[in-house]
């Protein structure tokens, strides 16, 4: 049973916010979802290595990057060539 | 021409270079794969004003094969929903009934061809996206084997799950989308197997369609149960053999899916911050609370609720007990897959429990989530899966299901083919 | 410094051609932001990434040369976290399944033995793009974002906390810098290219995490700081908090991060677009060049080199070469002029050893050994030739420096009993220094081209012969 409190940590992770009206059914939502996902506990744990593809690699050749206009045409802001961002302080 | 269904998230003006197998026909992209030039929202209002400056490999392959490219589909947003009613510009309309969903997510897809707005369409399938749809429509369309059709420029939901398929009216149109599309592309590298270069063989003669009793389980409408079982007696009078079968991994599959798509998608839709694309991010503000507010603000709310079910999953204390679960599950699926497929060419079922619900019909989530489970398991291993029209309930389609060895879509394709000539005869 | 534990996390940039998981050039530097830049190293929706052959090569070379065990497969992996520098907000690295495990690095410890230093692992990941704040990194009102670097390979190598000194530290990134160069896998002339994360704690007490180190000389400050501090606070009787604190460089000192230490949560999971890596096979395949241990012990043996002096010249493969290439008959000397001379005057000009020709270093050489010029001289004639572009025996020959023939050293040597009696008379006197005076003044008269091991017996003759001593 996960409560408002843990939805609200989850979310913190997410960089999501719920909004605190919607919380309660929210809530009662999700942890029905979860009861569901129960079933997997009949399971045991599943070993690494079940993927049976591997990686096929690239040789290390250059190839042209975008040109500068085309990699800032869809950022909301720019400034002196850079993308801005909000700050990290 | 009108939109009357809101199939289009944008009409495109249709330029045909005029060469190629898709020369003089229309193709509707679904509006997650990547176009140069032209907006790609994937139904959401977070990518608003996006333009890719590339084309994906499945959209330079259809242009260099002469389709016309006339729009780009609606859908639920980032592929997530059963019904098209989660785009954030709006449902799209079933043409065969109007008040009715037309199934999801490539809803939008499935509406632009079943209405004839366009000749054929590429939707994409994680966990039944594009069989979903088709069979609420009542055209066709293919899971294809994942790894058979690059996935690059399709943007990524849930990577492990999905891959692009056709849709179109006829399993010989759904064929020839695919030899476009099937072709190989060194920026995907989880592409296996050899490209489609296939006709259809209308013949199922000498081979044996298994049946999976779970197939026809709780939850499953009785007519459409009905419907679906005739279709493969249908088959039978065709000189297939008719095997009954148990895929018991079926427990577990539906759990398995949701799991393993939240958790791939809640990492998958990080990058949508308001930084590189999309709405602005308020910058003057630290950087969490400033990506809280765009994404809280574009999200709708049945991917906040996905990406915080996938955030849960894999996070400290959790991660054993759903994501390392859910591997174990999809291994079983993988496992009575190949169990059964030694004993028969493909499986046959009913695409969906029911035929296409009312709009607002499935408001809460997990009975939404619960109308995948037949589709999710091709989607678990990897394998082939068609949906092909096979009647009606109410005057709504039902879908046959048929599903294939990994990288045998041939197979798949040939059956389908052999039903559907049947039926049209 | 008992009582020390110290384990490093240092990231270095491969010095391929292309990125780990796009085909944009690494070669960024000289130009202006976000020019090196595609869909995939700017995480634009629906990009995929595609493995660089060569970055897997360069990281199992690094795994080999410090003997670590490599499995027949390994996966990468999704660090899921938010911030303004990562494209996708995750980034691609190595969890549960590293490149390689284990292995080790030999260095000199403190006590003069060499002492091994146990690594944790080695993984490859993708670097982050770089932020850039206007006026100031701590007012900024927001960030820029240069995706350049975005993408770049990098190997993490995780240690043991087996080093018990900042000394220990630095000596071990320099032991690692030195073989990654001689690997021919990492440039250290890039800017950034090594970055070093250090745990450090006092025995008994709680551990810190510096973050930031950009250089390897910054980390022996860092540490040494860092220690001192706690040092202070167990003195002051006040507990050392577990935390992260970031160096800073010019300062040399170190400051809590104003973040408090999130209880990170990282949420790994095996990244869905790339299938693991087959990698035992092909480190198996992998020949190995001498390394600079093996080589440091050849340089003893077959040129009867100093210990020191080896280890001096292998420091890096270039200067090793460049070494070999000089060696000639007499490596002994060539060996005391490159490492005792040559790298001084190269480090005061901050040049590289490549900016020398070999030929014209071992004319210098031949020029020193035939005794056709001083030690003092040739120090000049080295100092002229790095600066200029003349051949040494063109500059013996325009500054007349070739050793001086008896003729001219004879008169200076009168010239200067005959103008400086005092000192002659307190030489005679039994103050045994003032020949070194005298001496000087002979120099100054043949401008150093007297022989100076000569230069004091002639003196003393000369001394002896022309009064007798009372
Ligand atoms: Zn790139």
């Amino acid at each position: 049973m996960v409560d408002e409190g843990e939805v609200r940590r989850i979310a913190g992770l997410a960089d999501i916010q719920i909004p605190e009206d919607e919380m309660p059914a929210f809530t009662v939502q999700f942890n029905r979802i979860l009861d569901y996902f129960e079933v997997l506990d009949t399971l045991g744990e599943a070993g690494a290595g079940e993927r049976a593809l591997h990686t096929v690699m690239r040789d290390d050749e250059p190839r042209p990057s975008l040109a500068r206009e085309a990699v800032l045409a869809n950022a909301p802001a720019d400034e002196d060539g850079f993308i801005k961002a909000p700050r990290v302080m | 021409m009108e939109d009357p269904y809101h199939a289009y998230i944008r009409r495109l003006e249709p330029r045909s270079p005029g060469t190629g197998i898709l020369a003089g026909r229309t193709v509707a992209i679904k509006d997650n794969i990547s176009t140069a030039g032209v907006p790609t929202t994937c139904g959401s209002r977070i990518l608003e004003g996006y333009v890719p400056p590339y084309d994906a490999r499945a959209v330079e392959l259809v242009r260099d094969a002469g389709g016309a490219i006339n729009g780009k589909t609606n859908m639920d947003e980032f592929g997530m929903g059963t019904t098209t009613e989660n785009s954030g510009f709006g449902p799209t309309l079933n043409p065969r009934d109007t008040t009715r969903v037309p199934g999801g997510s490539s809803g939008g897809s499935a509406a632009a061809v079943a209405a004839g707005l366009a000749d054929l369409a590429l939707g994409t399938d994680t966990g039944g996206s594009i069989r979903c749809p088709a069979a609420f429509c009542g055209i066709v369309g293919l899971k294809p084997t994942y790894g058979r059709v690059s996935r690059y420029g399709l943007v990524a939901y849930a990577n492990s799950l999905e891959t692009i398929g056709p849709m179109g009216r006829s399993v010989g149109d759904v064929s020839t989308l695919l030899r476009v599309i099937g072709q190989p592309d060194p920026r995907d590298t989880t592409m296996r197997g050899t490209p489609y270069a296939h006709d259809p063989v209308p013949d199922v003669a000498g081979r044996r369609v298994g049946v999976p009793d779970e197939f026809f389980g709780e939850g499953v409408d009785p007519r459409v149960a009905a419907t679906v079982r005739a279709a493969i007696e249908t088959l039978a009078s065709l000189g297939a053999e008719v095997v009954p079968v148990s895929m018991p991994s079926m427990a577990c599959a539906l759990a398995a899916y949701y799991v393993t798509c939240t958790s791939e998608a809640s990492s998958n839709l990080a990058r949508y911050d308001g930084v590189r694309y999309g709405p602005a991010v308020e910058t003057a503000r630290p950087w969490h609370d400033a990506f809280t507010l765009v994404r809280s603000a574009h999200f709708g709310p049945e991917v906040r609720r996905r990406i915080l079910l996938g955030t849960f999953a894999l996070s400290s204390g959790y991660y054993g007990k759903y994501y390392g679960k859910a591997q174990t599950a999809r291994a079983n699926v993988s496992a009575d897959y190949a169990r059964l497929f030694r004993e028969v060419d493909v499986l046959a079922g009913p695409t969906m429990p029911t035929v296409a619900f009312r709009l607002g019909e499935l408001a809460d989530p997990l009975s939404m989530y619960l109308a995948d489970i037949l589709t999710v398991p091709a989607n678990l291993a990897g394998v082939p899966a068609i949906s092909v029209p096979c009647g009606t309930v109410d005057g709504l389609p039902v879908g046959l299901q048929l599903t294939g060895r990994a990288f045998d879509d041939e197979t798949v394709i040939d059956i389908a083919a052999a039903y559907e000539a049947e039926v049209a005869a | 410094m008992s009582g020390v534990v110290i384990g490093l996390e240092i990231h270095c940039q491969l010095d391929t051609r292309t990125k780990l998981f796009c085909p944009c050039s690494t070669d960024y530097r000289d130009d202006g932001p976000n020019t090196h830049v595609c869909p995939v190293c700017l995480g634009l929706p629906g990009t995929m990434p595609a493995v660089n052959r060569t970055a897997v090569e360069y990281a199992l070379r690094v795994a080999k040369a410090f003997h670590c065990e490599v499995p027949v497969e390994c996966e990468f992996s999704r660090k899921n976290y938010f911030y303004p520098d990562l494209p996708k907000g995750y980034q691609i690295t190595q969890y549960d399944r590293p490149l390689a495990l284990g292995g080790y690095i030999e260095i000199e410890g403190d006590g003069g033995l060499e002492k091994r230093v146990r690594l944790t692992r080695i993984h490859i990941e993708e670097d982050p793009g770089r932020l850039v704040h206007k006026g100031g990194g701590d007012r900024a009102r927001y960030s820029l974002v240069d995706y350049n670097r975005s993408g770049v390979p990098l190997i993490e190598i995780v240690t043991d906390p087996d080093l018990s000194s900042p000394k220990e530290a630095r000596r071990l990134i320099e032991h690692l810098r030195a073989t990654l160069e001689y690997l021919d896998v990492y440039d250290p002339e890039k800017e950034g290219s090594l970055r070093v994360d250090a745990n450090v704690s006092i025995a008994g007490h709680e551990r810190v995490e510096i973050k930031n180190i950009s250089s390897y000389r910054g980390v022996e400050k860092a540490l040494t700081f860092e220690i001192t501090r706690q040092r202070s606070l167990i003195r002051r009787g006040v507990a050392v908090e577990r935390e992260t604190r970031h160096f800073v460089e010019e300062r040399g000192t170190t400051r809590a991060s104003r973040t408090k230490v999130e209880e990170h949560d990282y949420r790994y999971f095996p990244e869905p677009d790339l299938p693991p890596l087959r990698v035992a096979d092909r480190a198996a395949a992998i020949e190995l060049p001498e390394l600079p241990a093996a080589r440091r012990e050849r340089f003893r043996v077959q040129y009867g080199l100093s210990p020191n002096h080896a280890r001096t010249l292998t420091g890096n493969p270039g200067l090793a070469e460049f070494f070999e290439t000089v060696a000639g008959d007499d490596p002994v000397l060539a060996a005391t002029w490159v490492a005792d001379t040559l790298l001084g005057e190269l480090n005061y000009r901050g040049r590289p050893v490549g900016s020398v020709g070999p030929a014209r270093f071992s004319a210098l050489l031949a020029l020193l050994k035939s005794g056709r010029i001083t030690d003092r001289s040739g120090v000049e004639v080295l100092r002229i030739v790095l600066d200029g572009d003349e051949h040494p025996d063109a500059v013996v020959e325009r500054l007349g420096l070739a050793v001086t023939g008896d003729d001219t050293v004879s008169a200076a040597i009168a010239e200067v009993i005959a103008e400086f009696p005092q000192a002659v008379a307190d030489y005679r006197a039994g103050r045994g220094n003032a020949i070194n005076y005298l001496a000087g003044q002979v120099m100054k008269k043949t401008r150093g081209q007297a022989d100076p091991r000569e230069l004091g017996r002639r003196l003393a003759d000369a001394l002896a012969e022309d009064g007798p001593c009372t």
